[in-house]
């Protein structure tokens, strides 16, 4: 008996998330509205700062979760479309002086388009091979960046420096402020407009695509279509993240984005839960305040601290942050009675 | 033609270590049919230890070989304490267990041996090879070692029942298990050869590179690139294919004009990625059928 | 005796002395002035480096200058106050500085930031703390863009420029080896890019000296292949701008591939323990680079009254620091240089006037600058180091050579 095929009963790689527990109940969202709303006005300027790059990280995150929750593509790569969209932006505020409003569709529309072209080649890659060619997207961003050809624009190394902007209508807030409200509502619009994306028709393509390629296409699915698809949607929101981003830190440079990004965003997803579009917002926080805890708790293994409390929470959660919400509206369910 | 020549000559001792490294990603996919994203710590992690016997006044081969057993038993103990828990949950979990290991590692080395560079011996001199001026002795005496632990890999997966039923566990477990095989040592065992191949190669990596927390980084992803071009199930597609990486590497730096030189490493994945969508096995890998 | 007239003039004149002595800034009297982070007891520096990430091995400096600080605490302080150092990691990644930056000025409450490293992280954090009004001291890279008064007044670097360095070395080359058919190795950042401009500006007209330029990453594991590049295009001089790994691997290459041009290596990689003993002695024979500090390996230094206080210093603070590896001189030397501003500053610790002490450094000598090798600033000159000397590694040791040059590279 000769093996020259490996026979593979492909198990689902990635698992389907019930769409109704794809959000949170109407009550707890609106919890988490108040709170989001309100907290900035009691806060310092630097824990606004902090919010704001909490919710930018989380749309890249929620973007990841449309893309591999969602179609069950692995991607490493979503530094590279953070970067492009971030250096839309500063290119297009600082050569060609655009409102920064309008810079957050031209990224969007940008990296949309990259993605969906990324996405043709990577229409016969699944699994590891997916993720090796989008972790060398990644690899190959910050060095595309660097590019002595592109330098009159991106700056090159030295990368490009951004103008935060002012509130509007000489608004008396800080200009720390207005941007956290500012990209409060872009979030907010994000996250409505995905949730439909999911409960929608392609939304249905992307899962079925996801759960049993063959299947799907057996059934009528344009299976290259929605896959490309999914990759632009994908990118063309972490764009929209990495615009934003750019605004937010006011500076661009190739070393900002490289694939320690990338695999950040990746365990953002993890820890949030896979495919639940609330928990890139928990994941989005796990990535930005435990590594901060992690240094303070020891300076010499802060890598070592972050690494310990990664596998706590992931042989805690094995699912991610779903898995707290599920067990929370249990207890709901329970009390209620 | 001269320079032609000195860059795949070149080529082919950086594709020695991309080789070796490239080994022990084929061996821990074959034993868990995923990447490890931490197989470079870890193989830097023993080389330290190596390093820090021979500190200690312990012969070069008597702590070689300590290593290898250190390792060994390392890469079995981590699977049984960190992963064994995780093999109900969801295969990203798991890639995000890699990664905590990863941290943990890489954290643990440089705080027990900080991060400045570090002279590691080479059982096999320094000179020029053949009184060549491109290879070393230790190049091809790396060479060597890769292709000894192919050798001993091929022997291992296709003629030994072990080596069998590690395949058997990886590929098809519900089967395996079913005519006896005990699926979940099987993967501890891969994860310890792998970490024991992977020992090897920071051993034999480190005289080039220099010892020091960080010198993996570079070489898992031209490991793991070289497995994928190569085909992960086929440890000789990944010795082929981390030497047609280092090769192909230097003849995009040297010829394409402009950028080739700055754009070296995404122009050779990109390569990759063009073989794996015409032959998305791999070159040696063996065609996957999917069942529906 | 005196007239009575007299007397009343004397009088008057000894009260108004004595009145003027009180009100005179600096009088024991004199009013005591605090921005955030500074108070009778303390003073707040904060500080940010790569603790973690590809950039660690850098780290060594923040450990040497909490060290430093710790050691001047118990001395006594500064003017009676004691220092808090806060050192954040960021990893090499810009909107981490940025963030730790913000964090420093705005939650922690710093008088400055002192001596944080990496080019890209301080060009983010530049335009925040200009904008703040927060000193942006020292800052711990070559970039010749620190030395900008006009347009960012509240950033200053310490090191010589790599441009400056760069200038050095074609000067050098043009004296002594006129014909030279020049390869260069160079990292693919702003530290490698910068010195390749000092390099083409030195040489000026004859910048078609330099036959080859080979670049490399960081992620590369290992640069031999470009070395091998640079010998086929014929080099007999070569200059390698590394960080210290690659540094070593290319001094081990050419000694590999038989090799064996005049080869010069940025001050960057420089270090002894760092870079020349793991690459080995034997290899790194007659390799020439420039140093405005002592060599810690150098033991011609170690009767020096300078490197004795910085070799007591480590015995007693840092035990663990090395003396072979220039981060650790490289550190103290910042340290003392901003414990100087401070003293200087006496009681008025505004942030302003902080600035302005750092504009006023004149002929300030650290215990580890090489004899002749001074600290000057001015409110138009924001570069405290522009000296350089050359130097030869020979037997274990790098041995100064030539003159001390000053080279200028005004922004």
């Amino acid at each position: 008996m000769s093996a020259a095929e490996e026979i593979v009963a492909e198990g689902q790689a990635v698992e389907a998330v019930p769409k109704r527990a794809m959000t949170l109940g109407t009550g707890t969202s609106l919890l988490v509205l108040a709170v989001l709303l309100l907290v900035p006005l009691v806060v310092k300027n630097f824990i606004i700062f902090q919010l704001t790059m909490l919710l930018i990280y989380g749309v890249a995150v929620l973007a990841l979760n449309i893309l591999t929750g969602g179609s069950g593509q692995f991607s490493l790569g979503q530094s590279a479309f953070y970067a492009i969209g971030a250096y839309t932006s500063a290119i297009l505020m600082e050569t060609f002086n655009v409102n920064y409003a309008l810079t957050l569709p031209v990224a969007g529309i940008v990296c949309f388009a990259v993605g969906f072209l990324f996405g043709l080649p990577a229409l016969r890659l699944s699994g590891v091979y997916l993720a090796l060619a989008t972790f060398a997207l990644a690899t190959a961003m910050p060095q595309l960046l660097k590019l002595g050809y592109f330098e009159p624009w991106t700056g090159g190394v030295q990368g490009l420096v951004v103008d935060k902007p002012d509130a509007p209508f000489g608004l008396p807030i800080s200009q720390d402020m207005w941007l956290y409200y500012f990209t409060l509502v872009i979030t907010i619009a994000i996250y409505v407009a995905s949730i439909n994306l999911l409960r929608s028709r392609s939304g249905r393509a992307f899962m079925a695509i996801r759960d049993n390629e063959i299947a799907a296409s057996s059934m009528g699915v344009n299976v290259a279509l929605y896959k490309t698809l999914a990759f632009g949607v994908s990118a063309g929101i972490t764009g929209v993240a990495g615009a934003l981003g750019a605004i937010a830190v006011q500076f661009v440079a190739p070393d900002s984005y490289t694939i320690t990004l990338a695999i950040a965003l990746f365990l953002g997803m993890v820890v949030g839960g896979v495919g639940w579009l609330p928990g890139s917002f928990v994941g989005s926080a796990f990535i930005i305040f435990v590594p901060n805890m992690a240094e303070s708790v020891s300076k010499g293994l802060s890598g070592a601290v972050f690494g310990v409390l990664l596998f706590l929470v992931i042989f805690l959660i094995p699912h991610g942050a779903r898995q707290l919400a599920i067990v929370g509206q249990q207890l709901a369910g329970r009390l209620r009675r | 033609m001269e320079l032609f020549t000195n860059q795949v000559l070149a080529g082919i001792s950086t594709g020695a270590i991309y080789a070796c490294m490239a080994l022990a990603v084929v061996m821990i996919y074959q034993a868990i049919d995923h990447l490890n994203f931490a197989q470079g710590e870890m193989a830097m992690f023993s080389t330290f230890i190596s390093w820090q016997l021979m500190q200690w006044g312990v012969p070069y081969w008597v702590s070689f070989i300590v290593t290898l057993a250190f390792s060994f038993v390392a890469g079995i103990a981590i699977e049984r304490v960190l992963f064994k828990p995780l093999a109900k949950a969801p295969i990203l979990t798991n890639v995000a267990g890699f990664i905590a290991l990863y941290s943990i590692v890489n954290s643990c080395a440089g705080l027990i041996w900080d991060f400045t560079i570090k002279q590691y011996p080479t059982p096999f001199g320094s000179s020029p090879f053949l009184g060549s001026q491109l290879i070393s002795t230790h190049q091809a005496g790396m060479i060597g070692v890769t292709l000894l632990m192919l050798l001993f890999l091929f022997v291992f997966f296709r003629y030994t029942r072990i080596g069998l039923a590690m395949r058997a566990a990886a590929s098809v477990p519900e089967s395996a298990r079913l005519v006896g095989v005990n699926t979940s040592w099987m993967i501890a065992l891969g994860w310890g050869m792998a970490a024991a191949i992977g020992s090897v190669a920071g051993m034999m990596i480190a005289p080039v590179v220099f010892l020091e927390p960080n010198m993996m980084l570079g070489v898992l992803i031209y490991g793991f690139a070289a497995a994928v071009l190569g085909g992960l199930t086929s440890p000789l597609g990944a010795v082929v294919g981390g030497f047609l990486v280092g090769i192909f590497e230097n003849l995009v730096g040297t010829y394409i004009p402009g950028v080739g030189n700055e754009l070296k490493l995404p122009i050779a994945l990109a390569l990759i990625v063009t073989v794996l969508v015409v032959k998305p096995a791999g070159l040696f890998g063996r065609p996957i059928v999917k069942r529906v | 005796m005196l007239s009575r007239g007299l007397r009343t003039v004397a009088f008057a004149a000894a009260v108004t002395l004595c009145l003027s002595a009180l009100c005179l800034p600096g009088g024991a009297l004199a009013q005591k002035k605090y921005d955030t982070g500074a108070s009778d007891t303390e003073i707040k520096i904060g500080n940010i480096m790569p603790y973690s990430g590809p950039a660690s091995a850098y780290g060594v400096i923040g450990k040497t200058e909490q060290a430093y600080f710790n050691k001047i605490n118990a001395e006594g302080g500064i003017n009676g106050r004691k220092i808090n150092f806060l050192s954040y990691d960021d990893g090499y990644s810009p909107p981490k500085a940025v963030e730790q930056a913000r964090k420093l000025v705005e939650d922690d409450g710093v008088l400055l930031i002192f001596n944080s490293l990496g080019t890209p992280s301080n060009s983010a954090i530049r335009k925040y703390m200009n904008g703040k009004k927060v000193p942006q001291l020292f800052v711990a890279s070559g970039a010749s863009k620190w030395n900008d008064p006009k347009e960012f007044p509240w950033t200053m670097g310490w090191q010589p420029s790599y441009q400056v360095e760069a200038q050095i070395y074609a000067k050098y080359l043009l004296a002594n080896k006129p014909d030279a058919k020049i390869g260069v190795l160079y990292q693919n950042d702003d530290f490698g890019k910068d010195y390749l401009k000092g390099l083409k500006d030195g040489l000026g007209p004859k910048a078609s000296m330099i036959v080859a330029e080979e670049s490399y990453e960081t992620t590369e594991p290992s640069i031999d292949s470009h070395v091998v590049k640079l010998k086929s295009a014929g080099a007999d001089v070569f200059i390698s701008v590394t960080t210290p790994k690659f540094a070593a691997q290319a001094i081990k290459k050419l000694a590999e591939i038989d090799w064996h041009p005049l080869h010069i290596v940025s001050n960057v990689s420089a270090s002894v323990g760092g870079v020349m003993k793991p690459a080995g002695y034997e290899n790194s024979q007659g390799i020439l680079s420039a140093n405005y500090a002592k060599d810690g390996a150098a033991l011609q230094w170690d009767n020096d009254p300078g490197m004795k206080k910085f070799l007591d210093f480590l015995a007693k603070y840092y035990p663990d620091g090395n003396r072979l590896d220039g981060a650790t001189v490289y550190g103290y030397g910042v340290a003392q240089t901003l414990v100087k501003v401070l003293q200087m500053c006496g009681d008025d610790l505004t942030r302003d006037n902080v600035m302005k002490q750092a504009a006023s450094l004149k002929d300030f000598e650290p215990d580890t600058l090489l004899p002749g090798i001074k600290i000057n600033t001015s409110p138009t000159d924001y570069a405290p180091i522009e000296q350089l000397q050359m130097m030869r590694f020979k037997g274990e040791k790098w041995e100064m050579f030539g003159d001390i040059i000053s080279a200028d590279v005004s922004n």
